[in-house]
């Protein structure tokens, strides 16, 4: 292989589905209940039971534990016990049918609406909404009336109302899958439309619709049971859940058992699909596996075996010293980087800079304990912000630190602004959270902020929505809600690196003039060593996780001592240097490929 | 004429416009205004240009994935509207498409080796013999190992997708690329190493380049005529080293000051 960056990570053990699900109790109960249920109801053709139909009219309303009847007899003298088991037959089957069949239609109405667009998707979108706004039980009411009640008739009703549930669904699913490229890609390798919707976007879509009907069975066999129970499903002799439970209600009380025994077959099978639904969607779904909806703690977990000195004599701004930080996967931890030590002076900008995986962010993340944690862990060395020790500072004091004496500004503020408030609101409740100052009086210094990073007409500016900013204003909002606080540090994790040339030079001067004018100690996280060159007094080179090298900028451009440095800085092409770049790049390359 | 590997004339893209439901002007986004330009047949022609300015526009509508409301292309001598006419694998035939985001144009739940069967089969129509040898050959011209064909997208890094993605534009035989910022999501030595192999394609199997980035240093290092698109029109094409040494229209020269350099005169 030929990339110098592939470090060769150790396959990282996941735990297959069957692991994840079994993790989870309560999807594990369900699944073992409905499968004992499931199994019991396929058997019962083999079972020593008696047969369902037959009446018994001495014998009716026997409570349960009655000779030869375990659970009773029903106001005919039918064995309950019988009755059930296959009552839960017929429920399965037309649950489980029913939500076969709306999920076939309803994904594909959804798949060809979300991959057509335009008139086609209206078209079947209104059809949709048109099922949607009858309440779902009239419609299936009226669809047994018009095709006559029966168990198959309120089969395809109740199919037919839970079309558009997959239908909006799946549609939206299948918008957000045909917009990626590897959708045009297909087109350009000669695949029809036909070809793309069926081996392109339903193997990607699978997972959302197995996770829609596992979440649906256990709703449909609840919708039969009620079609039953008010006439309209299963027609005697046969008969459901639902129906057993509408011919027992008239002695619900000579004869309580009779209603609840099927009502508890009910519950039981609708809650323990139910389980189970929600175990397979946990299990399939990557975010809830991932653990991004696990909510972080507020600070990064810190187990370090020696704790630091909590004060350091005569330090800068900013000192790290020894810092490692790393992932716990549950067995082990794996470090993302490694005794990192750098210090930085008022006034004074460090760059530091690493290609991807480097560990750039995590440092800076670490730096505030912003690492989400599970499963980042700190796990040696310390921080001193203005010669203390912020880590083994009590929670409150570390989060008050925050956006206080040391503020950051990320890469995309289109993601770190919050789109529904106005940005001048945005750096007032900046302000507010670390000064108890009046509204107005914040908002005030927001709009003086504002003008501070150069955006013109401020006022009016201040009660513009994020969206409603270009990409290098909406930076310079990000850059003004770190300086509110007037912090001593401020960390930028990539700044410019989602803005065009133009703009990020801009950004980058005002980031020198307020660095000058204002005495800000700045780390500046970037891959590009032009920033760099820029707009650093000195400069760190990560790699794995470590820094290979650090010195003033100028030397290490001039003369980088460490190996990778020199291939780094040898494989940035220069501006003027034109075709001859790739001719001084090609030696460097042809060792690693022999 | 049939100098020119791809011939646009007066090439116009809108969007939006039209009509709504209830008779309303939609607003209308001229990404595109009135573009003329030559690709001669081997050369690599570099697109500029910040973002917005309708580079990718452009390479959409040059490769058929969206049509252009006005104007004229000639792709290997054919005519746009006869390649369209024709349907998709006409155009998969004569030029081909690499995109920006190398996992994202690769299908996460195919393999390597589905993935570059499609274009064998549909475009080149070979039988699964050849089929097999050709795709061997791929991964070796891109400088993959083997096995590559066996794994799924997200066993590989930016760089090694991206290789993928070339091979996967190569398998269709089209001697037109077109490049839609290749490099830009890449580390810069995965980004040199790219380039490289870009470079040494075109020259073993003469290719002609459509070469779009944002980059200016990139764009220069590869390309030997170079486009600067502004807002939907070309204000700036010339030859490279001319181009970058002596800009002429002032966008150029505002977008050659802005480039951040290694060595800048004006740093102490």
């Amino acid at each position: 292989m030929t990339d110098m960056t592939l470090s060769a990570p150790e396959p990282r053990k996941r735990r297959s589905n069957w692991q994840l699900l079994m993790a989870n109790r309560l999807a594990a109960a369900g699944l073992f209940l409905f499968g004992f249920i499931v199994i019991l109801a396929v058997l019962a053709p083999v079972l020593p039971l008696p047969n369902p139909d037959i009446t018994d009219q001495p014998n009716r309303l026997l409570p349960p534990f009655a000779d030869g009847h375990l659970l009773g007899t029903d106001h005919l003298g039918r064995d309950i016990l019988s009755r059930l088991i296959w009552g839960t037959q017929v429920s399965l089957i037309v649950g489980v049918s029913a939500t076969a069949l709306a999920a076939i239609f309803g994904s594909l109405i959804g798949l060809v609406a979300g991959y057509a667009r335009g008139a086609t998707d209206s078209v079947l979108m209104r059809f949709v909404d048109m099922l949607m706004a009858f309440p779902y039980i009239l419609l299936a009411i009226a669809i047994v009336a018009a095709l006559g009640p029966g168990l198959l008739n309120a089969l395809y009703a109740i199919a037919i109302v839970n079309i558009p549930f997959f239908a909006r669904n799946i549609r939206g699913v299948t918008v957000s899958i045909r917009n990626r490229e590897f959708v045009d890609a297909a087109r350009l390798s000669g695949k029809s439309h036909p070809a793309i919707l069926f081996t392109e976007v339903l193997p990607n879509v699978l997972p959302v619709i197995v996770i829609t009907m596992s979440t649906t069975v256990g709703w449909m066999i609840l919708e039969t049971a009620g079609l039953s129970f008010l006439g309209l499903g299963a027609q005697p002799p046969t008969s459901d859940l639902g129906s057993m439970l509408g011919q027992a209600r008239a002695q619900l009380f000579t004869a309580p058992h009779a209603s609840i025994i099927p009502g508890i077959m009910i519950f039981v099978l609708v809650m323990c699909i139910n389980l189970l639904g929600d175990g397979i969607r946990d299990v399939l779904d990557p975010r809830l596996r991932s653990g991004a909806l696990d909510r972080p703690m507020p600070i990064t977990k810190i187990d370090r075996k020696t704790k630091p000195a909590a004060t350091l004599e005569d330090a800068p701004a900013l000192v790290v010293d020894n810092l490692s930080t790393g992932f716990d996967d549950g067995k082990a931890i794996t470090p993302a980087v490694r005794d990192i030590s750098f210090r930085l002076g008022k006034g004074e900008c460090l760059g530091l800079i690493g290609e991807s995986g480097s560990g750039k962010s995590v440092t800076a993340l670490s730096l505030m304990g912003l690492v989400a944690s599970p499963p980042g862990v700190i796990t040696a060395g310390g921080v001193y912000v203005g010669g203390r020790e912020v880590l083994s500072l009590r929670e409150q004091e570390l989060i008050g630190l925050r956006g206080g004496r040391v503020a950051y500004v990320f890469q995309d503020p289109l993601t770190t602004l919050h789109p529904l408030f106005r940005v001048g609101e945005q750096i007032a409740e900046a302000i507010l959270v670390h000064e108890s100052v009046g509204k107005s009086e914040a908002h005030r210094r927001a709009v003086e902020l504002m003008e501070t990073v150069g955006i013109r007409d401020a006022r009016s500016r201040a009660s513009a929505y994020p969206h409603e900013l270009s990409g290098g204003q909406r930076q310079r909002i990000g850059i003004a809600m770190a300086l509110a606080n007037d912090p001593d540090i401020i960390i930028a994790d990539e700044p410019t690196t989602a803005l065009d040339v133009t703009v990020q030079a801009r950004i980058l001067e005002l980031l020198q003039n307020l660095r000058r004018e204002r005495g800000l100690a700045l780390l500046l996280i970037t891959h590009d060593f032009g920033v760099v060159a820029q707009v650093c007094d000195r400069v760190a080179v990560m790699k794995n996780g470590e820094i290979v090298e650090q010195g003033e900028t100028g030397a290490v451009l001039r003369d980088p001592q460490h190996d990778y440095t020199k291939r780094l800085i040898a494989c940035v092409p220069e501006l003027g240097e034109g075709q001859a770049f790739l001719d001084r790049v090609r030696p460097l390359f042809v060792e690693a490929r022999t | 004429m049939s100098d020119n590997a791809v011939e646009m004339r007066d090439l116009v893209k809108t969007f939006g416009g039209g009509r709504s439901l209830f008779g309303r002007r939609a607003s209308e986004v001229h990404a595109v205004k009135g573009i003329s330009l030559d690709l001669q047949r081997g050369e690599t022609l570099g697109i500029v240009g910040e973002s917005g300015s309708g580079k990718s526009t452009l390479a959409r509508m040059l490769v058929g994935l969206e049509a252009p409301t006005s104007g004229t292309m000639q792709i290997d001598g054919k005519p746009w509207a006869e390649l369209a006419a024709t349907g998709s694998r006409a155009f998969g035939r004569t030029i081909q498409y690499v995109f920006q985001d190398p996992v994202a144009s690769l299908n996460p739940r195919k393999t390597i080796g589905e993935i570059l069967d499609v274009p064998l089969r549909l475009l080149c129509g070979y039988d699964a013999g050849k089929r097999a040898s050709r795709k061997k050959e791929l991964v070796d011209a891109v400088q993959m190992p083997l096995d590559t064909l066996e794994r799924f997208p997200h066993e590989f890094s930016g760089g090694q997708a991206q290789r993928i993605a070339i091979a996967r534009a190569l398998a269709a035989e089209a001697r037109i690329l077109v490049l839609d910022e290749p490099v830009s999501a890449l580390d810069v030595s995965v980004q040199a190493q790219v380039l490289l192999l870009l470079q040494q394609l075109r020259d073993d199997l003469g290719l002609s380049y459509l070469f779009i980035s944002h980059d200016l240093a990139v764009v220069e290092s590869i390309s030997d005529r170079v486009a600067v698109m502004y807002l939907g029109e070309v204000v700036e094409i010339g030859p490279a080293a001319r181009l970058f040494a002596a800009p002429q229209h002032d966008y150029t020269k505002a977008l050659i000051a802005s480039a951040p350099r290694l060595t800048s005169p004006d740093i102490a």
